[in-house]
């Protein structure tokens, strides 16, 4: 596990993807069009889930691909159809004022973060019962140690989310819905 | 890889936030929080490879929250465009005294 989590294979895809990733989420933040915002996006978050797998998260991998790349960029693909946006030719970024600030507050921002980053991390924090800490190693597979606690400590969340999601559906039907 | 993971995410992160700064349209800045969201989760997943698989949990219920968050979200932009015709947000300054 250990030599081939250190291996140059392993790191050269981390890299690559990571880069990717990055150099992609630049080109999306700079696109006039909503559409190739939108599509650039989809291949930030293809590499975040090449990224999960190589993390060993397979199930996070998968369910990124669906959910995000799959239905949530849909979402929005739709909507920018619908509402005709696709060519848009004035550019909506905002002037020198709004960029230097932006700036600013990036630069502040990524420097705190980078602080945090490189801080020690507790070797032992205080887990639940049944995480196991050995994610692939376990006798159910790699579904299994996300399971145990979706199913048992966070059960009441599981339920909760599933009262957000009725929620958010009947706010959308009701927000969207023509009047009159 | 933990701490180039790290990297990455603040890295993703402050281009979100830069994102939501500069932009003026309303669909964009959705899409930048979404990858704002993206760059936690995969915080989350990095560390659940120290801490246990409970991060990745935590990573579902993140994704969960982003779909309801885009679906009324969008539905809110479709509303507000059938008033003003418009989803750039130096056109939507109604409360604005």
């Amino acid at each position: 596990m250990t030599n081939e989590f250190n291996s140059l294979f392993y790191g050269f895809h981390f890299y690559l993807f990571g880069i990717i990733a990055v150099v992609s989420a630049i080109v999306f933040v700079t696109r006039k069009s909503p559409v190739a915002a939108a599509l650039w996006l989809v291949n930030v978050l293809f590499c975040l889930a090449a990224l999960y797998v190589l993390l060993d998260a397979q199930f996070i991998g998968a369910i990124q691909v669906l959910v995000y790349a799959g239905a949530i960029m849909v979402v929005f693909l739709f909507v920018v159809m619908l509402l005709n946006l696709g060519d848009a030719t004035v550019v909506d970024i905002r002037g020198n004022a709004g960029r230097i600030a932006a700036g600013f507050v990036g630069a502040l921002l990524l420097a705190e973060v980078s602080v945090l980053a490189r801080a020690r991390f507790p070797g032992q924090i205080e887990l639940p019962a049944s995480s196991g800490a050995e994610v692939v190693q376990g006798p159910g597979g790699i579904i299994a140690p996300i399971a145990e606690p979706l199913f048992r400590e966070y059960l009441l969340a599981f339920e909760l989310t599933s009262m957000l999601l009725l929620t958010a559906i009947v706010g959308a039907v009701v927000l969207g819905r023509k009047r009159g | 890889m933990l701490a180039e993971s790290l990297f990455f995410s603040a890295v993703l992160f402050t281009i979100g936030v830069v994102g939501v700064l500069t932009r003026r349209n309303a669909i964009i800045i959705f899409m930048c929080v979404e990858l704002m969201l993206n760059a936690v989760n995969l915080t989350f997943v990095a560390l659940s490879k120290l801490y246990g698989a409970t991060g990745q949990v935590f990573v579902v219920f993140v994704m969960t929250v982003a779909a309801a968050e885009a679906a009324v979200g969008l539905a809110i932009i479709i509303s507000i465009f059938r008033h003003r015709q418009s989803v750039n947000l130096e056109d939507i300054n109604l409360l604005k005294g």
